[in-house]
């Protein structure tokens, strides 16, 4: 099943590399992965989205935990949550396709953001399913490129990540 | 990113008017602070601003190797023998790269150590520059967690920090990377009195709750086992789980890392398990209905198949300090996370209160059943020397009481199944990693933990040149080593195998063009002795062991095709041993 975990570490070199070494190491699945500095700027969230029987992300928790940077972990599949991810998706300004796109746009809620004589650019954010629901949704043959920035995920309510 | 850092080490009353030292002398400084005895070293360019201080100090003494690898494992040993942290000290590049499989070594068994290694300079690194290799980076799969130094400001603290880390919890070596030019700039030195990390909390107590669950399953047991492993020896729980045993009266076995946990001439204890364990451990392990794992960690070298393991029930409690070996191979049923001394004082001190005992007569009368197969006699000879023979001498002429470590190979698993540790932290070997060439380093850090104790290297033919030059550190600081090489020209594991699964087809396992050892030992000043004749065995031990003060280095000449048993092949399960060569498997009834 896939799992979304979040996780507070030291702002330090190496971290990230700790992480991504760990899941190359284990053998562990890693669907996508972000992290950045938090509002506190000596730790930084991160974001594992990874797949796995519950034996497997149960050692993938306490493995992380096991870090020495690691300050806290949460399976926020665990609760309620929110995921979102941000795409950037690039088509072919085709004549045709037109109105089409930007129907598809707007029952997407996505965004256009940049266009130029033979593309346009689509901003689109939503759940990671959301966004592969959308490319399900265009005609394949007018994408030119896309880029994710894989999912970033928050609990619900009162369910807080923080030290 | 922000290199900031958040985990605080808070300073000694920090008043500024302390003068300022170089960062080589700091690093001293923090050695004398955390008591450290020996280090363990080889010098290069990264750390010769540090070896100018080792000259000039006399707080610890410097044990100079001749290969970093040696360095490591030595004082791995040293830390195996005596519990405290182990130091090393290499240089950048080459040295570091040397000192990886000792870290890997240790990593794979828990020993806490420190390694620090020298780094070029910092405005040098990510330039090619000589001798630089990302240490940091080349050894972050193998230990519990390192640093690079980037500030002169930040050693002591991260010394600190990194002695702290290795010795708590479950242990673990940690490796400081110094960059050359961090040794020359001066701070002020203020070494941390303590160190809080919001990131690092080991957990030290068992839950209660837990600890109440466990007594109650243990007593309602029909068919009980203790298991223990290194846990057990590492976090100094022998003499707590002893008593826990003699309350209960139930069977005990160790692991190859365990032994010496529990008694091995006790009546409760049925042998080490495992791969080459005895046939009454792994039959009692497999048909328990109660198992308590102390310190271990059902690896796949002990419990084989998980399967096989698991079609037969039985409740599991498992105590151990890291959560990450709990329910990894094995679902338990009782989970206690806590280091393991506390959590078994304090079940000892639930069980004192308990009226009820546990009657297991019948449990033992079977044990002793399985006992009756007498899986661990071998076949003597009077002609050539059998190797379970010269271990078996080799217990009786120490008493029972020589640290002995040993090599990889058929030797280790004989010296395992042969001496009866009686104590813990007498046995000293690679289990995890199995690296071959660790006994003759591991024998140098025993001995200089206790410099009056017999020290026994048990080894074979293959596995000594892979640190034989080590004799020449031997003979510099006069240790009087025992090493009892089971000579028998063979890869012999490895021919083992072949032999089993391959044939015969014994593909690069011959030793050929062997050195005379007793030759090369005395060109480094030690005694050498060949040993040829089974009739020898005795005589030969008694005379190298009233050697007290000279390094004796002893060639026996083997059986050459003497294979180790009982076995399970890997891969398969406990109820699938074979006990001796023409045996058919020997399936449980
Ligand atoms: C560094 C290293 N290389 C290879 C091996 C694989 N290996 C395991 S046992 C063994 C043979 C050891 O031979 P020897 O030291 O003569 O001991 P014996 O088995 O003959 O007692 C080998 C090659 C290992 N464990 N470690
Ligand atoms: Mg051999």
């Amino acid at each position: 099943m896939k799992h979304i975990i979040s996780l507070l570490m030291e702002n330090e070199a190496g971290a990230l590399s700790r992480v991504a070494g760990l899941f190359s190491a284990r053998g562990y699945n890693i669907e996508s992965l972000t992290v950045a500095v938090t509002e506190d700027p000596t730790l930084s969230r991160m974001t594992i989205v990874t797949a796995g029987s519950d034996e497997v992300i149960e050692q993938i928790i306490k493995q992380l935990n096991k870090l020495i940077d690691v300050v806290k972990v949460l399976d926020l599949n665990d609760g309620k949550y929110i995921e979102r991810e941000l795409m950037l998706v690039k088509v072919k300004a085709n004549v045709n396709f037109k109105d089409e796109m930007k129907r598809m746009c707007d029952i997407f809620r996505g965004r256009i953001i940049d266009v130029a004589d033979n593309s346009y650019t689509i901003e689109l954010t939503g759940s990671c399913s959301k966004l592969d629901a959308f490319l399900e949704a265009i005609d394949k043959t007018a994408i030119l490129e896309t880029v994710r920035t894989g999912a970033s995920g928050i609990g619900r309510g009162d369910r807080i990540l923080k030290i | 990113m922000n290199p900031q850092n958040s985990n605080t080490t808070s300073a000694n009353d920090a008043n500024s008017t302390n003068p300022t030292i170089r960062g080589a002398e700091i690093v001293i400084r923090c050695l004398n602070e955390e008591k450290v005895k020996f280090v363990f070293g080889y010098p290069g360019g990264a750390v010769l601003h540090i070896y100018d201080e080792i000259y000039k100090q006399n707080g610890f003494k410097h044990i100079l190797v001749r290969h970093e690898q040696a360095a490591v494992h030595a004082a791995d040993a040293y830390s195996r023998a005596t519990g405290a942290v182990g130091v090393a000290l290499v240089t950048s590049g080459p040295g570091a790269t040397n000192a990886v499989t000792g870290i890997a070594t240790a990593y794979m068994d828990s020993i806490p150590m420190v390694i620090i290694s020298g780094q070029v300079p910092v405005p040098a690194i990510g330039l090619d520059a000589f001798q630089e290799v990302d240490m940091v980076g080349v050894t972050r799969p193998c230990v519990k967690h390192n640093f690079l130094v980037k500030d002169v400001k930040d050693i002591a603290g991260t010394l600190k920090k990194a002695f702290y880390i290795a010795a708590t919890g479950r242990p673990g070596p940690v490796v400081v990377d110094i960059p050359k030019d961090i040794t020359a700039h001066l701070a002020e030195y203020i070494y941390p009195k303590m160190v809080e990390m919001r990131s690092y909390n080991p957990v030290l107590k068992g839950h209660s709750g837990q600890i109440k669950k466990a007594i109650k399953l243990l007593l309602e047991a029909k068919r009980p086992m203790i298991y223990t492993g290194g846990g057990l020896v590492l976090g100094d729980g022998s003499h707590e789980l002893v008593k826990l045993a003699r309350a209960l009266n139930y069977p005990v076995t160790n692991t190859l890392m365990g032994l010496g946990g529990y008694p091995a001439t006790d009546k409760q204890f049925v042998g080490m398990l495992g791969m080459h364990g005895s046939y009454e451990a792994n039959m009692a392990m497999q048909n328990c209905d109660v198992l308590i794992a102390v310190g271990a960690r059902f690896d796949d070298r002990v419990i084989g198949d998980p399967k096989d393991f698991l079609s037969k029930q039985r409740a599991i409690i498992h105590i151990d300090v890291d959560p990450s070996s709990i329910s990894k191979r094995v679902k338990v049923d009782v989970p206690i996370v806590g280091h393991v001394q506390s959590v078994l004082a304090e079940m000892n001190e639930a069980l004192a209160l308990e009226k009820t005992t546990n009657d297991i007569s019948a449990w033992w009368k079977q044990i002793d059943e399985w006992r009756g197969v007498e899986s661990m006699v071998y076949a003597n000879s009077d002609i050539v020397i059998k190797p379970q023979y010269v271990i078996e001498k080799l217990w009786e002429v120490t008493k029972g009481e020589a640290y002995v470590t040993s090599d990889v190979g058929q030797h280790q698993m004989w010296a395992a199944q042969y001496y009866k540790f009686d104590q813990p932290r007498r046995w000293i070997n690679s289990g995890g990693l199995g690296t071959m060439g660790v006994g003759l380093p591991y024998a140098m850090g025993c001995q200089f933990a206790d410099k009056n104790a017999q020290v026994a290297c048990v080894t074979g033919e293959g596995s000594i040149q892979m640190n034989i030059q080590e004799l020449s550190t031997c003979a510099q600081y006069s240790l009087p080593i025992k090493v009892i090489m089971l000579n028998n020209r063979y890869l012999g594991m490895v021919r083992q195998w072949q032999e089993f699964f391959y044939e015969n087809r014994y593909s690069e396992s011959y030793m050929d063009s062997l050195p005379d050892f007793v030759k090369l030992a005395e060109s480094y000043g030690h005694v050498g002795m060949k040993i040829t004749n089974p009739a020898d065995v005795e005589g030969a031990l008694k005379e190298a062991f009233t050697k007290k003060d000279k390094f004796v280095f002893m060639d026996f000449i083997t059986d050459q095709d003497e294979n180790v048993f009982p076995m399970i092949a890997a891969g398969k399960g406990l109820s699938e041993m074979v006990l001796k060569k023409d045996n058919k498997e020997r399936h449980e009834d």
